[in-house]
Parts: structure tokens; C-alpha cells; sequence
């Protein structure tokens, strides 16, 4: 497994230079935040990890193998709006990937099939903390629990790589910090590597193990044009996370020992094995 | 209190509602009773009384010449006229405007087509219908679809094309293909819409089948009126314009609740 390659990547609009010259390699696992001010081409460099847009020069490599110019099932996507289908209802849109991918003509499955999708449906709907809403449609959702279905509905597809573009900007800030919460334990549980756009910079050294900036490095209005935005800065954050190991800084405190110094096995993810954590998830209505 | 923050309450808002009604039926009656006062043999606007004998006549009396209730033979030709004319633009629509809408390739073919043919007045082709395809069924439902279909077809073009982007992209990370995004995330939320401008072609497509069947019919609920109005029989008219009426409004509001049983989502979508 090599992750991402990005090689000398460019992406033009016409004469508009939007990216210049970007180079990353992104390592298996990573939590990439790209971060940098509005129009820096952050978003135009998410679709093209998406395969929405093709780089005018450069190339992009996923594990090797160059990215097609589609999105295909191997990288997941949750928007700031408009991620989930409004017409199926929330089991509906978590289970549309599996059948979409098991039924090619119909889109639907029958039986066994179906009930085996469905039940790993229940399950993903658990995990992110939305047991019980299976039968009501996105619009009866609050937007907090529409990004947890885009989520759960992208997460189902087992992507390699999670593209975030945005998706929790419009919520509340105390929505905002449970969706972290949950965004953090997905990252550690599920074996993905996720670039998120986020405009939050507490977002970003929250949630990320690497923060790449894009900025213009000449932005005077004449050269506007033909100078594009490129990476510059590359931030890895310390201590540094790593998937499925929390840092002493976050860790869940072993039962029975509440000095986090004292030496021992790593206190493991922070998704609770034995029982839910009943603050950080309270049960839905 | 501003005008503008003004709100009936339920109970006066129905009374509201039936208020046109009412103005409507009492200016009518009061013409109606001048009129005969000074000349009992008028036929412009005749008494309540006459209207309810013709339509016993022509709904409860079996014609004496056919032995059919006319009322029910001609609303019958005249409705599977106006359902198969519906029906086959409803099938064209559903076609080519998804094909239009979701495919750049066919959309630069037929876009410009169907713009240009949704702008020829289907009335000014009723004659070369008649003169091509007989006087019989088959052009007075040609022109009902000539008429609906363009503009179905371009509606649901515009809808399928108004789904937000990131929808088609989530339905290919998702390992759709073009025919399962087509049937299952575009389709599904074009339905409703399409019921919806299928509501609003129901005026037009009566004009369309009224016209042909003035022109030539032997039954039907156009054929009729332009058949009396030779006699002046207003008594006859009214009645079957009032049906004619009543029966666009049972569909408009059938296809309404059509769409709310089929599509709950699309009520609570509507709302926000």
C-alpha cells in the first residue's frame, strides 16, 4: 500500500492558473486537513482526488495505479450539502451503495441478499448514532444527523480514501464537536485515509494528522491570473496520531487507572468496546 | 394590523373559497330570471330548472335514436381520447427527458429539437394530422401528444438537470452506473415533478381534444357543444362545460394526491 501520489499537478481554467505545481504524497491512513483562504483551489483539488475533474498536467496515483477520471466506488465523498438522496428514506440511502453494487440492473436487492445488506445497514446506523431513524426521510433529519447518514451511506462502500469536502460547516458548534467525536473514532476504526476541505482551522488540528495549506504565493491583481495556488505549508501534528492508536493526549483512561504516565498497553481506540458512551451518543428519539 | 399579516382563519378561509362560487351562481341566476322576465323564449341564459331537465335528458335517458346516455357515451370517447393522448406523451416524456436531462451526449442532440418543435402551434398542424392520418382516433390523440409531449419532455429535462451535482457524484462513489443513476437516484426524484407539470397540461390537453373534436367527431364531450351550438342550446352547454370542468379538477387533484401517497418525501422536501 503506497497511498496517494500527487505529482507535479497542475489544473488550469482557461488562462486561469487555480493550481500550481502541487506535490504530496499522502500516507496510507493519514487524516489529511487541506486548509487555506476562500477560491485557493482547495475544493478544485478535492474533486479532482474525487476523478469529478481532471488535472490539466500532473498525475495522481492511488496505491500505485493511476486515478481514473471518475468517481468510482474506491473513494467515498460527503458534501456540506445535497450527500444523501432525498427520496430513500435513512436505511434506504445507507444501503443503496451495497445493492447498487450487488443488483447492476435493478439497483435492488431480494431476500437473503437484501437482508444480509440491511442488517450491515443497521449496524453502520448504530455506529454513527442513528439507531432508530431508519424509516424517516433525510428531510425529517436535522442537518447534524443528515452529514452522520452521508457518512454512514459513504462508509458502507469500505472506501480506501473518505473525501470530505466541508461536511460539517454548516452545523452548530455543539453538533459540531459531537460529529468530531464521531468523525475521529470512524477514522481510527475503519482502515481509510481521509482528506478533508475545511475552512475551520480548529477543525483541522483537531481532527487531522497533517495539515496542508494552499495559498497563493503571488497575489498581486495582475499576476492573479497566471499564478495559481499551491501547497505552503505542510504542518504535521504533534504529538503525532496515528490510525487506531490514540495518543496519550486522547486516550480513554484504562479501567481502573486514571494516571495516564504510568506505563502499559495503549489504552486502544476510543470507540468503547463493552458498552456505548452514553454522553457522547445520547439515544435518539 | 398590516394587510399583508393578515390570515384567514381555516373556517374563513373556506367560506372564502366558496365565495367566487356563490357570486358566480347568484349573478347567473339573477341574469337568468331578467332575461326570462322579459322574454320567455331565451335561449342565452336559460333557468336553472331547464338545464336540470336537459341533463336528466342527456344523462338518465337513453338516446332515442343510439339508445346511449350521452353524457357517459361522450365523456368515455372523449376521456380515452384524452388518456391515451396523455398517456403515450407521458411515455415520450419520461423517455426522452431523462435521456435529455442525465446525457450530455443526447442532450446535444435533441435538446434544440424538441426546443424548436415545443415552439410549433400543435393547432396550425391539426389540418395536415387530418389530411395524413384520417379523421378517425388516431389524429385527435396525435395532437393531444404533439401538443403535451414537447413541453413534458423539456420540463422533465430541467428537473432531471436541476438535481444537485453532487448527488450523480455520490451515486458513482457509490458504484452506480449511468443506468442505475438514471433508474434509481434520477428517475425516482423526477416523478413527482413530472406528475406535477402533467397537472398543469391537463387545461391544454382538453384544448387540444376539444378542438379536434369540433372539427370532426361523431361523439365526444367537444363534439357535442359545437354540435348544439348550432341550436343555441346554452342548456346543453353549460352543463357540459361545468363537466368537462369538474372532471379537470378530479384529475388535478387525483394526480396531487397521487403523488403524495407514491412520493411522502416529496411533500417534505417541498417544504423546506
Amino acid at each position: 500500500m503506497s497511498g496517494i501520489e500527487i505529482r507535479n499537478l497542475w489544473k488550469e481554467y482557461g488562462d486561469q492558473v487555480v493550481l500550481q505545481n502541487v506535490d504530496l504524497t499522502i500516507a496510507p491512513r493519514a487524516f489529511i486537513a487541506l486548509v487555506g483562504p476562500s477560491g485557493c483551489g482547495k475544493t478544485t483539488f478535492l474533486r479532482m482526488l474525487l476523478g469529478q475533474e481532471a488535472p490539466t498536467r500532473g498525475t495522481i496515483t492511488l496505491d500505485g495505479a493511476p486515478l481514473p477520471h471518475e468517481p468510482g466506488p474506491d473513494r467515498g465523498v460527503v458534501f456540506q450539502r445535497y450527500s444523501v438522496f432525498p427520496h430513500m428514506t435513512v436505511l434506504g440511502n445507507v444501503m443503496a451503495g451495497p445493492e447498487l453494487r450487488a443488483s447492476r440492473l435493478l439497483g435492488r436487492t431480494f431476500g437473503v441478499r437484501r437482508r444480509a445488506i440491511a442488517d450491515e445497514a443497521h449496524a453502520m446506523l448504530a455506529e454513527v448514532g442513528l439507531a432508530g431513524s431508519e424509516d424517516k426521510y433525510p428531510a425529517q433529519l436535522s442537518g447534524g444527523m443528515q452529514q452522520r447518514l452521508a457518512l454512514a451511506q459513504a462508509l458502507m462502500m469500505k472506501p480506501k480514501v473518505l473525501l470530505l469536502d466541508e461536511p460539517f460547516g454548516a452545523l452548530d458548534p455543539g453538533i459540531r464537536s459531537d460529529i468530531h467525536r464521531l468523525m475521529k473514532r470512524l477514522w481510527n476504526e475503519v482502515p481509510m485515509t481521509v482528506v478533508m476541505v475545511t475552512h475551520d482551522l480548529r477543525e483541522a488540528f483537531t481532527l487531522a494528522t497533517r495539515i496542508i495549506a494552499f495559498e497563493r504565493t503571488r497575489d498581486r491583481p495582475e499576476e492573479r491570473l497566471r499564478y495559481g495556488a499551491t501547497i505552503t505549508r505542510d504542518i504535521l501534528i504533534w504529538p503525532p496520531r496515528s490510525a487506531g492508536k490514540t495518543t496519550i493526549w486522547d486516550a480513554d483512561l484504562l479501567p481502573g487507572r486514571d494516571d495516564p504516565t504510568i506505563p502499559g498497553p495503549i489504552a486502544g481506540t476510543t470507540w468503547p468496546k463493552e458498552e456505548p458512551d452514553a454522553d457522547a451518543y445520547p439515544p435518539l428519539r | 394590523m398590516r394587510l399583508i399579516n393578515v390570515r384567514p382563519r381555516r373556517g374563513t378561509a373556506v367560506l372564502l373559497a366558496c365565495l367566487p362560487f356563490v357570486v358566480l351562481a347568484l349573478a347567473y341566476l339573477v341574469g337568468s330570471a331578467v332575461r326570462l322576465a322579459e322574454n320567455p323564449s331565451d335561449k342565452l341564459l336559460p333557468a336553472l330548472s331547464t338545464i336540470v331537465q336537459t341533463v336528466k335528458l342527456y344523462a338518465f335517458t337513453a338516446d332515442r335514436r343510439t339508445g346511449l346516455y350521452l353524457l357517459w357515451s361522450d365523456s368515455a370517447a372523449s376521456l380515452g381520447r384524452l388518456f391515451a393522448g396523455i398517456g403515450i406523451a407521458t411515455a415520450l416524456a419520461l423517455l426522452l427527458g431523462l435521456l435529455n436531462g442525465i446525457l450530455p451526449v443526447v442532450r446535444a442532440v435533441l435538446a434544440p429539437f424538441v426546443a424548436v418543435v415545443s415552439m410549433v402551434p400543435p393547432l396550425a398542424l391539426l389540418p395536415i394530422l387530418f389530411i395524413v392520418l384520417g379523421l378517425g382516433e388516431v389524429s385527435k390523440v396525435t395532437l393531444i401528444v404533439i401538443g403535451v409531449a414537447p413541453i413534458l419532455i423539456r420540463d422533465l429535462a430541467l428537473s432531471a438537470q436541476a438535481l444537485p451535482r453532487e448527488q450523480i457524484i455520490k451515486a458513482e462513489t457509490l458504484s452506480a452506473s449511468t443506468w442505475l443513476i438514471a433508474t434509481r437516484v434520477v428517475l425516482p426524484q423526477v416523478l413527482p415533478r413530472l406528475i406535477d407539470s402533467l397537472r398543469l397540461q391537463i387545461g391544454p390537453a382538453f384544448l387540444f381534444l376539444i378542438a379536434a373534436e369540433a372539427i370532426s367527431a361523431d361523439s365526444g364531450l367537444g363534439y357535442r357543444i359545437f354540435l348544439v351550438r348550432r341550436y343555441l342550446s346554452m342548456d346543453v352547454i353549460f352543463p357540459y362545460v361545468a363537466w368537462i370542468t369538474l372532471l379537470a379538477v378530479a384529475m388535478d387533484l387525483g394526480l396531487t394526491a397521487l403523488r403524495r401517497r407514491v412520493f411522502p418525501w416529496s411533500e417534505l422536501e417541498r417544504g423546506r
